[in-house]
């Protein structure tokens, strides 16, 4: 850290919490950051000379004298093309062993994207993961959370997607990753020979953490440079956004604010928000696509964090695993993109949006008939076909190791609905039903 | 005027000390080095006020300026707010320069320079109140009616108006003189506090006519009146913003207003770019010139999110004073509710249940009741009907909010999470849900004179219908296909007819998504003959087997345009089918 000239240095505070200092101060800025001890912070709380800073890393062993020197700026990332094929900790400082970045000082956090500049959200983004693209297709500009509960293979299907999808930058938040899932996304980006197209943020379990908080916004301040100011398709994946939000109730009990829902701060919403709302859509081609991770526990989505994450997000993604064809599946209830209708029967095959709900009706007439047979009820013949077309579809079509083109995905529809079903039980349009019905 | 200094910063609570006199409500500018943030006075202790900052406050520092204006927040009003895009502040947001929002842009909702075709109504010596309709000009296809200012106290003359003509809004079109002689000149352009609402009009009769929406399970079953109020409270994903977005396009209304409260930018967006292309199916022009958005979405600053709404509120009142049908939608006031929560805590206050203020119930149903059919001081009518949605925390209808808004809105629209899950769209529980105003005698008679005489007795057998449909599924579940009577199941599938032809509904389907009245009409008539004919089946397999063609076969009638020559086709093949197994 150089000191400029005049910088005024404090060497007196007066009050020291857990994650907080405070001291007496003049002439600094809200948001500012500081280094006390060393250590880098940030102003949360002004009132007359009495500033409060909240030490990121920690307050373990700040002694009373020490030195606070304020930076006079927020937060901010250098920008540039340099970014690419580099990892950074939640500061922004490589960690890879190279050389810092040059470039522009942008402030990260910065403000919203002017509703009217946007556009609407309308190039698919294929992944080949029939569960995703045949029931759940993303659109670029999309914000799209997994949830899953810590057992599932979430950051394996997160990393196939990210290099599925044709994207120009992949951009990596990790917050709270252990170190292990962090080698396996490096290992990952570096065997598919990606890495000049990666860009990683990351605060593992070995970091502090209130250091996640910055990991976002960092992650989103370099994704808006190549979105904004060269046109680039940028994918974000922010993992695990329970994390984060479990470092903001730290931050929030802290300040001694009072919690609502689950313990969580009052303004989780908006915290929330204001990371996934950078997902965009810009009229010149650049776009900023986020697919995150809410890792539930239990699979319970009525926890605040999910339950807001739910509102602000775009849909959300479930994995499941299924017993009677042992793989993990995309779960056709619970999983939801709500851009989906944006593309599916327009940028796909005019049939998709009447395939998609008739098999995802009879495979929820299937799970009728599969609770009716637990119950010890017999089961009629439109029951038992619908469980022999269940496992068919988990199979050749949920389940998350399947890598096809979306066309074929309506065509192995149409052949299950054909084996199993007469066309007035699967209740699709005429037309459709002329047009692709098996005919032999 | 009052100035004060900065003293204190909390995100975005600034502690003002400040010189002179304030009011409660009153709005300030801090000066942060040459960018003016717009501020509301909210608390005041001594020579504090605390004010909430509807913009971020990075880098403010104590002892930064700040100027009061001794007005509260308010909204101009005048033609030209029609198909605008606005902020929850009326700034509008296509005026603004950038990709980026800049704290302290402030843009002028109107234009100055634009000429109006002008067209006197009032003559000189007519006594006048406020809003009295002076004139009149085009908006679009609207006639904007300039009204006499609403701040104007007591009674007045005209002396004298200007003749028809194309004039800019801030000119002069109209003189009128108070008791004592006393001149004021009227533009085009007034002005007005959000948080009061306008009473410009004589009485508030309860609500009486049907708002026709076009969604079946609303109209039907659950209709709203126009100056109705209701509310739709829905988990994520049961299709809320749907729902929503099929109001706002099917609506028979003059002017629609979308306040995007707290919500995601895309969905505004795509109303941005569908609605300027969609045809309004009542007069064949395009959505977007009955429109006004009010667009504070989840990542505009939260201080301007209590503020959107009552903008829009203003904004209807106004258009409503001119005898127009408006309707307001609000997506979600659960945001609004949130924003109160996070100032109310900073601010260190008592909390009440989940931490919201102890007062929210009385401010959701203050501002309900803004909502209302009314008669003007000229004998016209005018309306504006509310829908707010409701994002309850958990999907759990017992939390604040919810709980609050029931107690405000006539409507309930449950949106059902079992219902979204098996994708019978819209969501809306048919049972849970309810219309006080189906229950109102005039709202009856309006029924009965404007649909058909056995209407009001229709609806209500369609009800128990659903309700036996219910009971019997339970039963089924409990003992099994075969462990009840045939007719169980024949009772079972006449109620799934009614689920799956009436309640649910494509919202993307060209045809589907919207349904006349006279086609719902027919469309009743068509189930309810169903359920009362008697049918033969040997087992309950052909039972299930055979509505299910019925259903099939009613969803192509669905699909197809009503009265067409496919329509026709197809209700041929239905006489058919049901004829397989009619007992004469």
């Amino acid at each position: 850290m150089e000191t400029k000239a005049f910088q005024k240095i404090y060497t007196k505070l007066s009050q020291i919490t857990k994650a907080t200092c405070s001291l007496k101060a003049s002439n600094i800025g809200y948001e500012e950051m500081a280094f006390v001890h060393g250590r880098l912070a940030q102003v949360v709380k002004i009132i007359g000379d009495n500033v409060t800073l909240q030490i990121f890393s920690g307050t373990e062993g700040i002694p009373t004298n020490a030195e606070v020197i304020f930076l006079g700026r927020p937060p901010v990332l250098k920008v540039s093309e340099e970014l690419s094929g580099r990892f950074f900790n939640a500061y922004g400082e490589p960690i890879d062993g190279g050389p810092e970045v040059d470039g522009e000082e942008r402030q990260i956090g910065g403000p919203s994207v002017n509703p009217v500049r946007r556009k609407q959200p309308s190039e698919f983004i294929p992944t080949g993961i029939a569960g995703i693209d045949l029931n759940n297709a993303l659109v670029t500009g999309q914000k799209i959370p997994f949830f899953a509960d810590p057992d599932q293979p979430y950051n394996q299907v997160m990393a196939m997607v990210a290099l599925r999808a044709d994207a120009d930058k992949i951009i990596l938040g990790g917050m709270g990753l252990t170190n292990d899932d962090y080698l396996y996304y490096k290992n990952v980006f570096e065997n598919a020979g990606a890495l000049d197209r990666i860009i990683s943020f990351v605060n593992t379990t070995e970091n502090p953490p209130v250091e996640r908080l910055l990991v976002p916004d960092m992650a989103l301040t370099a994704a808006e440079y190549f979105a904004v100011d060269k046109n680039q398709k940028v994918l974000v994946l922010l993992t695990d956004m329970t994390l984060y939000a479990d470092a903001l109730s730290i931050v929030s009990n802290r300040m001694d604010q009072i919690p609502s829902k689950d313990s969580m701060p009052g303004s989780l919403y908006s915290d929330l928000a204001k990371i996934y709302e950078k997902a965009v859509q810009f009229p010149d081609g650049g776009s900023i696509t986020i697919i995150a991770v809410t890792s539930l526990s239990g699979g319970d989505i009525t926890h605040a964090i999910p339950d807001n994450t739910g509102y602000i997000t775009e849909g959300q993604l479930f994995l499941r695993k299924d017993t009677d064809i042992g793989k993990v599946i995309v779960d056709p209830f619970r999983s939801l993109s709500r851009l989906k209708q944006l593309v599916i029967g327009k940028k796909t095959r005019a049939d998709h949006p009447q395939v998609m709900n008739a098999a995802i009706r009879l495979y929820a007439d299937a799970a009728n008939a599969k609770t009716k047979l637990e119950n010890g009820f017999d089961l009629t013949d439109y029951d038992d076909r619908t469980l022999q077309f269940a496992k068919d579809y988990s199979e050749k079509l949920l389940a998350i190791d399947v890598n096809i083109e979306v066309d074929s995905m309506l065509t192995t529809c149409w052949d299950l609905f054909d084996k199993y079903f007469k066309p007035a039980e699967v209740g699709i349009k005429q037309e459709f039903v002329d047009k692709y019905w098996p005919k032999n | 005027m009052t100035a004060g200094k900065v003293a204190g910063i909390i995100a975005n609570l600034v502690f003002v000390e400040v010189d002179g006199p304030v009011h409660q409500n009153e709005i300030c500018y801090i000066n942060l080095s040459g960018t003016m943030l717009m501020a509301e006075v909210i608390k005041v202790m001594g020579t504090q006020a605390y004010v909430q900052v509807f913009e971020s406050t990075r880098g403010l520092k104590v002892n930064d300026t700040v100027e009061f204006t001794g007005h509260m927040l308010e909204v101009t009003l005048g033609p030209g707010i029609l198909s605008k895009n606005f902020d929850g502040l009326q700034n509008d947001l296509d005026k603004m320069e950038g990709v980026f929002l800049k704290r302290g842009e402030h843009t002028n909702p109107l234009e100055d320079d634009k000429l109006w075709a002008f067209k006197p109504i009032a003559k000189p010596g007519e006594s006048v109140i406020a809003g009295s309709w002076l004139g009149e000009v085009k908006e679009n296809w609207m006639p904007h009616k300039i009204m006499v200012p609403f701040k104007l106290e007591g009674k007045f003359t005209v002396k004298s108006i200007v003749k028809e003509g194309e004039y800019k809004i801030n000119d002069t079109i109209a003189v009128i003189t108070d008791s004592k002689g006393k001149e004021i000149n009227v533009t085009m352009v007034q002005k007005w506090p959000v948080k009061l609402p306008i009473k410009a009009y004589k009485e508030k009769p309860r609500p009486f006519k049907l708002l026709e929406t076009g969604v079946r399970v609303i109209d039907t079953l659950n209709p709203i009146a126009e100056g109705g109020t209701g509310f739709i409270p829905g988990p994520f994903g049961t299709g809320k913003t749907v729902l929503q977005h099929s109001l706002s396009k099917q609506a028979d209304a003059d002017m629609i207003i979308v306040a995007a409260c707290g919500e995601r930018a895309n969905e505004v967006v795509e109303i941005f770019s569908e609605f300027p292309e969609l045809d309004d199916p009542r007069t064949g022009r395009k959505l977007m010139e009955r429109t006004t958005i009010i667009a504070n979405t989840s990542n505009m600053p939260v201080a301007a999110r209590e503020a959107s709404v009552y903008t829009a509120m203003t904004l209807a009142e106004y258009y409503r004073a001119m005898g127009l049908k408006v309707l307001m939608l609000a997506d979600s006031t659960s945001r609004w509710a949130q924003a109160l929560r996070e100032m109310s805590n900073r601010m260190e206050e008592l909390p009440g249940q989940d931490a919201f203020p102890m007062d929210l119930p009385a401010i959701i149903s203050n501002f309900y009741s803004r909502a209302g059919f009314v008669y003007l001081n000229n004998g016209e009518s005018g309306s504006i009907t509310f829908i707010g949605t409701v994002s309850p925390a958990g999907g759990n209808l017992k939390e604040p909010v919810t709980e609050s808004t029931k107690k405000a809105a006539r409507c309930f629209y449950a949106l059902s999470q079992q219902r979204a899950d098996s994708k019978r769209y819209p969501a809306i529980d048919p049972l849970d849900s309810y219309s006080k105003y189906a229950e109102y005698p005039e709202v009856e008679e309006y029924f009965i004179k404007n649909m058909e005489p056995e209407w009001p007795a229709k609806i209500r057998v369609a009800r128990d219908i659903l309700i036996r449909g219910r009971e019997v599924a339970e039963q089924i579940n409990i003992l099994g296909d075969d462990g009840v009577p045939i007719d169980y199941h024949e009772k079972f599938w006449k109620a799934e007819v009614i689920d799956f032809i009436i309640l649910q509904q494509d919202a993307f389907d060209k045809i589907d998504c919207s349904t006349s009245l006279e086609r719902q009409r027919y469309m009743l008539t068509s189930v309810l003959n169903i359920y009362n004919t008697k049918f033969s089946f040997e087992t309950f397999e052909e039972v299930a087997t055979f509505f299910k063609r019925i259903i099939n076969q009613m969803r192509q009638i669905n699909y197809s345009e009503f009265n067409s020559e496919k329509y026709i086709q197809n209700e041929k093949e239905l006489v058919t089918i049901i004829d397989e197994r009619k007992i004469a």
